[in-house]
Order: C-alpha cells, then structure tokens, then sequence
C-alpha cells in the first residue's frame, strides 16, 4: 500500500509535468498548426538558464526562477520570428524537420556550454520530507505540485478572461477570420511559442530539483505525444488529465511491471496507451483537428 | 468614403479574378455590390480588407484608398484599427468560444475599458445573444450566428462594414430581419455599409446605390431603385424574365453586351 501511494505521488508530480509539457505542445499546435519536435529542448534550456543562473551568479532561486522566465519568454518569441514565420504554408513535413533541426541545435548549443555530466540544483527546498498520515513525501515534490498548479491555473484564466487570451483561441478556431477583426495573428503565433517555452521552463526547473539536470531531460518531450493524445488538444483541461494519466500510470507500471520484467516497462507503457487509443480512435492527434476545420 | 480604382486581384500567382474594378463608396450609404457566383464578389472585399495573403491572392494593379488614404498595401489589423471591418461570408463564428467571447474578440483592437459600452449595444440591438451569451458560439442557430458576425463588427465602432451574403441560408422571416439590422445599422450608428448579396431583391431595395459585377468587372451601376426597373437586372437578378424565356437569345446576347 505504500509503495502503490508513494508511486501514485510520484506520478502525480511527474504528470503535473507533463501536463505543462502538453499545454505548451497544443497551444503551438492549435494555433500554428506545428508539431512542435523541440518541445522536451525548450524544457532543457529552461532547466539550464535556471540553474546556471542560481549556481554561477548565485541569484537567489526565485529570482533566477523569474529570470528564467523572462528569458525562455524571449527566446520562443524570437525561434517563432526567426525560424518558423518564414514557414507558413509550406508542407507540413518541412516544418516537422524544421522543429526537429531546432531540437538538435538546442540540445547541442546545451552541451556546448554546460557539457553531459548531470548537474544539481543547490539545496533550494528543504530535504527534510513531509509526512502525512506515515507517508513520508519530499517537500521538492510538494512544491512542484503546487508550482504547477498556480501556472495552470493562471493560463486557464489568462486564457478565459484576458483579450489576448481569448484572441489566441479565436486563431486557434478560425486563422482568418480572427485577422478579420484585427488580431495580429503573426504577433499570436511568436506569443504561443513564448508561452510554450515558459511552461516547458516550468517543468525543467522542477524535474531538476527533483533528479538533477543532464540533457536526457529533453526525453521528456516526447511524452507529450502519448499524453496530448489521450487528453486531446482541446482543452487545458485535457492536457491535465491527459498529463496526470499518463504520469501516474507509467510510474505504476515502473513500480510493478519493472522487477518483473527486468525494466523498461516504465518506459514503454506510456507509448503502450498512445498506440492503443490510436487503434481505438484512429484519427487520434490530427483527425479530429482536421475534421473540426472542414 | 472608399474607392476602389481600377483594381487587379491575382490568386495563386496565375488566377486573373478581377479585371480592373472600380467603385466609389459615398459616406454615410448603403451601397449593394451584386452579381453571380463566382463573380469575384468575396474576393472584392477581402482585397479592401486585406484578406487576401491567407487565401494566397494578391492585388496586383490598382488602388483601394479609404477616406483619403492608401489601404491596398496596409496589414488587416491597420484596416480595422483605422475604421473598416469585415463580415466575411459564412458567419465564421469561433465555434469554440461563447458568444461574449467571440464578442470580445470582435472588438480586439479597441481599449479594453470599451467592451463594457460596446457589449451592451450589440446587445441592445440582439436581445438573443444577451440570452446565450455563456453558451459556445458553434451550437447557435444560422440565424443566431449571423447575428453574433455582424455583432463582433459593432464590438470595433467600425466607420465602415463589408457584409457578405449576410442572408445566406437564412429563413425568408430572418433575412428580413438582417435586413431590419443592416438599415438600422446605417441609420443610428451612421455605418457606412457594402453589402454583397445574392438577394438581390431585398438589397436593391436597402441599398441607395449598387453595383453589379460579372466576372471580375463592374458591368452596371446605378442608384438602387433604378437598378430595380432595369431589365437586364430583373431578368437575370430578380428572376423576372417577364415574357422571355431564359432560352432566348436575347438572354445570351444581353449577357454579351455586359462582358464586352
Ligand atoms: N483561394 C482561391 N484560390 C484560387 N481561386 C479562387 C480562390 N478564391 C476564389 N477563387 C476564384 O475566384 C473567383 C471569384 O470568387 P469569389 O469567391 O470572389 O466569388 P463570389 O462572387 O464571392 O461568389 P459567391 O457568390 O459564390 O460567393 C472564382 O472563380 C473562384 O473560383
Ligand atoms: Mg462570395
């Protein structure tokens, strides 16, 4: 019973994550019409600002949280300007290369300056673990649940009841006619890959603080195909139940399947799922976008 | 108001589909721009509005100015903002978004602190959306929906609309009451209104000037009410062939007349 509880916090954490991951993926997709490959290197260089910040310069860690921020804002501004607005309306596999040559680059510009060996956060939040009814749970974990949570319920509002907000879903609906009325669609586009890269940050800095940083981190990219895939792009909603789902059942299929199988089980179960749904409702990822669009 | 001189619309590079265009939009009217389909109707409009580029078109001749000034090379958001907004052709809802949120995106390039003023006139002049405000805009009826188009054009204080084919679809009973909202439009609001219509019949009649156009080009163009008595025009626009039949060569020869 403890093992499965303690299994079941640590999927909750690692899914909170990847439901970060998976608004960033969709909110690029439903508005640019990318499949953004470099989203697991946008959590990577967050990770890495964030943490060079606080070890080299020894800014405090909120502070160098912040900063992380602006900067990650910044820079998936500027990759939408500079690399994918010169793509619009060319085949769709040009710019799926296009993001994975961006995820290359990244990953290399990553060890380039900080190089391979794992590094970590210095002690930000206590070692000392909470316990609550005998299940003993490390405050990093605490923190990264209640991190996440404020970030997605801020977007939900920001998404609901602010004009851009509201404007980024009009061109996610109809491109066209939301530059009809006016909305800058270009400057909705550069805003959805700065937002991505944020909420990647997000996740970087909390995964770093829970098992340090190296560039596998950026693995985590590729959870949100599974994850967007059983939650849907329509809604924060979905990315969150899709994130949660998928994080605490490859941490139980890890906890379980993994002594008994020698390991890897963790690894292929999410992928496991996103097949199966796939076989299921074969439209999956693109389908049903497409098919709303008509 | 707007003029549009001598004009030239490319699609895809290749595509001729307007042919030297021109037409003057006094202030303060309601003028009809009519003709078949595929006359290039749409692609008017959205070359006054700069809609063209995500269609792959592109004005390649010619001039549009609005109130004194050069558009025809200005973004889309820096035609709203200086005063022209567009209903385009098939409502266009944001399916996703309820009403209020289409709304709101309709008036997104004034200061947030109007919405308040703007949001209660359109629903002064659409009780109905005040009712669904909350509900998503995709489950709405086409009548309902036409309604919130032409509503997210109010949310911008527009000087100017283009409409099209706001009656498309629409029960006979509705298109009247479009038709009610598009006068009063132009006469409490003072909008400026282009209308494009395949009813012809009911813009003749709101219109004070029109325009008919046949592949690309202005082939007729007079006050309302004298469009209405012209025989060219009810025979192929108002469906009255009178005593001829549409077989006759008179029919074809008219057409002729109009292309040369
Ligand atoms: N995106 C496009 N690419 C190529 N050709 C186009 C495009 N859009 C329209 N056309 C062509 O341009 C011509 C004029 O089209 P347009 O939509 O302006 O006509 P319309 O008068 O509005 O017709 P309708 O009454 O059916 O709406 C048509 O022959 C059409 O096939
Ligand atoms: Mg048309």
């Amino acid at each position: 019973m403890n093992l499965f509880l303690q299994l079941l916090i640590t999927g909750i954490v690692i899914g909170s994550i990847y439901a970060l991951l998976a608004l960033g993926f969709t909110l690029i997709y439903k508005a640019t019409d990318v499949v953004n490959f470099a989203q697991g290197e946008l959590l990577l260089v967050g990770a890495y600002i964030c943490l060079h910040t606080t070890v080299s310069y020894n800014v405090p860690f909120l502070a160098s949280f912040a900063l992380t921020l602006v900067f990650t804002f910044l820079m998936g501004f500027f990759i939408e300007k500079i690399f994918l607005r010169r793509m619009i309306g060319e085949p769709v596999i040009s710019i799926i290369m296009l993001t994975i040559g961006l995820s290359s680059v990244m990953r290399a510009l990553v060890i380039i300056v900080w190089g391979t060996d794992t590094r970590t956060f210095p002690e930000v939040f206590s070692q000392v673990p909470v316990v609550v009814f005998g299940l003993s749970i490390s405050r990093v974990y605490l923190y990264s649940i209640f991190a996440v949570a404020i970030f997605l319920g801020l977007f939900s509002l920001f998404f609901k009841k602010s004009k851009i907000g509201v404007a980024m879903r009009a061109v996610a609906c109809d491109q066209q006619a939301a530059l009809s009325m006016g909305i800058d669609v270009k400057r909705i586009f550069a805003l959805s890959w700065a937002i991505a890269a944020v909420v990647s940050a997000v996740g970087g800095i909390f995964l770093g603080n829970i098992n340090g940083i190296n560039t596998s981190l950026s693995h985590f990219g590729l959870k949100v195909f599974p994850v967007v895939i059983l939650g849907g792009l329509d809604s924060i909603v979905g990315a969150i139940v899709g994130g949660l789902l998928i994080g605490i059942l490859e941490n139980l299929a890890g906890g379980y399947l993994d002594p008994l199988v020698g390991g890897g089980a963790k690894e292929l179960f999410p992928f496991v799922i996103m097949v199966l749904v796939l076989m299921i409702k074969p439209y999956g990822l693109f389908g049903t976008v497409k098919v709303e669009k008509v | 108001m707007l003029r549009i001189n001598n004009i030239e619309v490319v699609y895809n590079d290749v595509i001729l589909v307007i042919k030297g265009l021109s037409l003057h939009v006094q202030g303060g009217q309601i003028v009809a721009l009519l003709g078949s389909n595929g006359a290039g109707k749409s692609t008017t409009l959205k070359a006054v509005s700069g809609l063209l580029r995500p269609d792959n078109g592109e004005i390649t001749d010619g001039d549009i100015t609005f109130m004194g000034e050069r558009i025809d090379r200005k973004d889309a958001a820096d035609i709203v903002k200086s005063g022209l907004f567009q209903v385009m052709e098939g409502r266009r809802v944001f399916k996703d978004l309820t009403v209020e949120e289409n709304l709101i995106a309709g008036g997104f390039t004034r200061k947030s602190s109007c919405h308040g003023a703007n949001l209660e006139r359109v629903y002064h002049y659409f009780p109905r959306l005040k009712e669904r405000r909350r509900q998503i805009s995709g489950y709405m009826s086409g009548g309902e929906q036409q309604m919130l188009a032409i509503g997210r054009a109010l949310m911008a204080n527009p000087k100017m609309v283009l409409m099209d084919e706001p009656s498309l679809g629409l029960s006979p009973l509705l298109v009247k009451e479009i038709f009610h909202i598009i006068r009063m439009l132009n006469e409490e609001e003072k909008t400026t209104i282009l209308l494009v219509e395949q009813n012809a019949n009911m813009a003749l009649s709101a219109c004070h000037y029109g325009y008919i156009m046949e592949n690309g080009r202005v082939v007729l163009d007079g006050p309302g009410k004298q469009l209405k008595e012209n025989d060219d025009v009810r025979e192929f626009y108002l469906g009255m062939a009178g005593h001829k039949s549409f077989r006759e060569v008179k029919h074809y020869r008219r057409r002729k007349r109009w292309l040369s």
